[in-house]
C-alpha cells in the first residue's frame, strides 16, 4: 500500500514537473500585462488581437503548410522505402538501417549547417523549399521506423494469394497490404508532423531571411520579450492536439475493448 | 497518439511472420530509389560538404586550423563545460525515467497508454517557449522564490547559473530517456521474471540479474537521445543562461551568425567525433534501432 502511494506520487511529481511550465504558459496567455513577469489581471485580448497580428499568422500558415507537407511527402518516401528495405536481404538492409538512423542521431546543429552548406554550395537561395527539404529529410526515418514493425506482422500469404487470385501487384498493394500496414502509416505520419511544428534548430539554419516559422518567431524574440499573442496562439494549439488526442483516445479504447470481445468468443 | 501506436506496434504477442521479410514480399527494390537518391543527396553529400568546409580555408586550401580551433581556452571551456552539463543532465534523466519507466510498465491497464501519452503531450507546446517558462519558474522573483519567500526561506538563486540549464536539458529530453526504456520493458516475458523468483532470486537479484540486463539496449537508446541533443544545444543555454555560460554549441552558433562558415564546420567535425561514438556504441547494442520509438 505504501508503496502504491510511492509509485503515484512519483509518477504525480514528474507530471507536475513536466506539466509546470505549459500551466506558466497558458496563465501567461490571459495576463493582461505585456511583461511575463508580473501578473497584471485577467483578460481575452491577446486571443482576441492574434488574429489580427498578421505576422504571427503569417509564421503560423508558413508553419503548418511545412508541416502538412513535409509529413505527406516523406510518408510516402518512407512508406515505399520501409516495404522495400523489408523485402532486402541481411546486409543491404543493415546498411540502410545505419542510413536511416543518422538524421535520426546527429545532432540536429549538424544536421542544420550541413544541410545549409549544401544548400549554399548549390547557390539554392534559402527560403521555403530548402527547409521544407530539410524537414522532409528529417522526417522520413520516423516514418520508416513506424512502418517497418507493422510489415514484420504482415502476413505473406494474404499478398500471395491475392496475386494467385489474379490481382496484379499494385492493386494487391493497395487491397491487401496497405491497410494491414496503415496504422503504422498514421503514426509515422503524426509524428512526422509533430517533429516538423516543433523543430527550431535546423529550421534556423536553413530558412534565409525571407520567412518565419513560429519557433523561429519566437527566437527572435526571446531576448526583446515574447508577444503575448504568442502564449494566446499555443495555448490554442494546445489545447487542440489534447481535445483531438483525448476523443482518438476514446475511440481506440471502444474498438480495443470489441475486438477483446471478439477475441474470447 | 502517436505514442499509443507506437507502443501498440512493439506489443510482442502480435505474431511475427518470419518469411515476412524475404522472397515472398512483393519484390520492390525500386521502391527504394526515392529514399535511396534522397538520402545521398540531403544526408550523405551534405556530410562530405561540412567536412570540406571543415577542413579547407576560404580560398580552398587543405587546413587543420578549423579544428585545431577547439584547443583555443574559450572553445575548449565550452566544450568542456557542455561535456560536463549533458553528463549530469544524462545521468539525471537516467535516474528519474528508469523507476518511472518500471512503474508504467507496472501499471498495465488500459488508462496504462493514457499516462504514456501524458508523458508525451507537453512536446506540442513550442519547446522554446516551454523552456522560457522555465525563467519564469527560477528567476529572481520567478514562482519557487516566491514560494520560498512566502515561508520566509531563503531564496535560491538558479537562473543564468549551469543549474538552470541542467534543468532546461532535462526537463526537455526526459521523455525521450522514458520512452525507449519502457518500449523494452514492455518486451520481457513475463515468463523469464517469474522463473527467477521461482529458481529463488529475491527482488533485488530479479532486477539485477534479468530486468537491467534485459533492459540495456534501451538505456543505451535513451542515453544516446538524450547525450547527443544536450551536448550540441544552443538554445536551452541561450534562453537560461543569459549570457553568462558558453556551451560549444553556443560558439558553433556565433560562428555561422558572423558568417566564419569554415572554423564553424571544423568545430562541428569536432562534436560529430563525439557523437560517432555514441552512435557507435548505440548500434552494438540495438542493431535495428528498435527501441528508438
Amino acid at each position: 500500500m505504501v508503496k502504491k502511494f510511492f509509485e503515484r506520487f512519483y509518477v504525480g511529481l514528474i507530471i507536475l514537473f513536466l506539466y509546470a511550465p505549459i500551466i506558466i504558459l497558458i496563465l501567461l496567455s490571459f495576463n493582461s500585462s505585456k511583461s511575463r513577469a508580473k501578473w497584471g489581471g485577467f483578460t481575452l485580448r491577446w486571443y482576441r488581437e492574434l488574429f489580427k497580428n498578421e505576422s504571427i499568422m503569417n509564421a503560423l500558415y508558413t508553419t503548418l503548410i511545412i508541416a502538412v507537407l513535409s509529413a505527406l511527402i516523406a510518408t510516402i518516401i518512407g512508406t515505399a522505402a520501409a516495404i522495400a528495405i523489408n523485402s532486402m536481404k541481411k546486409t543491404p538492409r543493415t546498411i540502410m538501417i545505419a542510413i536511416t538512423n543518422i538524421p535520426m542521431l546527429n545532432a540536429d546543429i549538424v544536421t542544420g549547417i550541413s544541410l545549409m552548406l549544401l544548400f549554399v554550395a548549390l547557390k539554392f537561395t534559402l527560403g521555403f523549399t530548402s527547409v521544407l527539404i530539410s524537414h522532409i529529410t528529417f522526417n522520413i526515418p520516423y516514418v520508416i521506423l513506424s512502418v517497418m514493425p507493422k510489415l514484420k506482422q504482415l502476413n505473406p500469404h494474404t499478398y500471395e494469394a491475392a496475386l494467385d487470385l489474379g490481382a496484379t501487384p499494385l492493386y494487391a498493394f493497395f487491397k491487401v497490404i496497405l491497410p494491414d500496414i496503415f496504422p503504422g502509416v498514421l503514426t509515422g505520419f503524426f509524428l512526422a508532423f509533430t517533429m516538423s511544428l516543433d523543430d527550431f534548430v535546423i529550421t534556423h539554419f536553413t530558412k534565409g531571411p525571407q520567412i518565419n516559422t513560429l519557433s523561429t518567431k519566437i527566437y527572435t524574440e526571446v531576448r526583446k520579450g515574447i508577444k503575448p499573442e504568442i502564449y494566446a496562439l499555443s495555448t490554442l494549439m494546445f489545447v487542440t492536439v489534447l481535445l483531438l488526442l483525448i476523443i482518438i483516445n476514446r475511440k481506440n479504447d471502444k474498438n480495443a475493448n470489441k475486438n477483446t470481445i471478439i477475441s474470447k468468443i | 497518439m502517436k505514442l499509443r501506436n507506437v507502443l501498440k506496434t512493439r506489443t510482442p504477442k502480435s505474431p511475427v511472420h518470419k518469411s515476412a521479410s524475404g522472397p515472398n514480399m512483393p519484390k520492390a527494390k525500386w521502391l527504394s530509389f526515392p529514399y535511396i537518391v534522397w538520402m545521398i543527396g540531403f544526408i550523405i553529400i551534405p556530410l562530405v560538404v561540412i567536412f570540406y568546409y571543415g577542413l579547407t580555408t576560404s580560398d580552398s586550401t587543405f587546413t587543420l586550423n578549423n579544428i585545431a580551433l577547439v584547443m583555443d581556452p574559450i572553445n575548449l571551456k565550452a566544450l568542456k563545460q557542455a561535456l560536463e552539463l549533458s553528463l549530469v543532465s544524462t545521468v539525471i534523466c537516467l535516474l528519474l525515467a528508469y523507476p518511472l519507466a518500471m512503474i508504467l510498465n507496472k501499471s498495465k491497464m488500459n488508462s496504462n497508454s493514457f499516462i504514456v501519452m501524458i508523458i508525451i503531450l507537453p512536446m506540442w507546446m513550442n519547446f522554446l517557449l516551454r523552456t522560457i517558462a522555465w525563467q519564469n519558474i527560477l528567476e529572481k522573483t520567478g514562482i519557487i522564490n516566491t514560494i520560498l519567500n512566502f515561508f520566509k526561506l531563503p531564496t535560491v538563486n538558479i537562473i543564468n547559473t549551469p543549474a538552470a540549464i541542467i534543468l532546461g536539458m532535462v526537463y526537455n529530453f526526459l521523455p525521450f530517456m522514458v520512452l525507449p526504456i519502457y518500449n523494452v520493458l514492455i518486451k520481457i516475458d513475463q515468463d523469464v521474471i517469474n522463473a527467477a523468483r521461482d529458481l529463488g532470486a529475491n527482488g533485488m537479484q530479479t532486477f539485477l540479474k534479468i530486468i537491467l540486463p534485459l533492459s540495456l539496449p534501451g538505456v543505451i537508446s535513451g542515453i544516446t537521445m538524450v547525450f547527443v541533443p544536450s551536448l550540441t544545444t544552443f538554445v536551452i543555454s541561450t534562453i537560461l543562461g543569459g549570457n553568462k555560460i558558453v556551451l560549444i554549441g553556443n560558439v558553433i552558433e556565433q560562428q555561422f551568425r558572423v558568417g566564419n562558415w569554415h572554423a564553424g564546420s571544423g568545430l562541428s567535425l569536432v562534436l560529430m567525433i563525439f557523437i560517432l561514438i555514441s552512435m557507435a556504441i548505440l548500434s552494438k547494442y540495438d542493431k535495428e534501432g528498435s527501441s528508438l520509438w
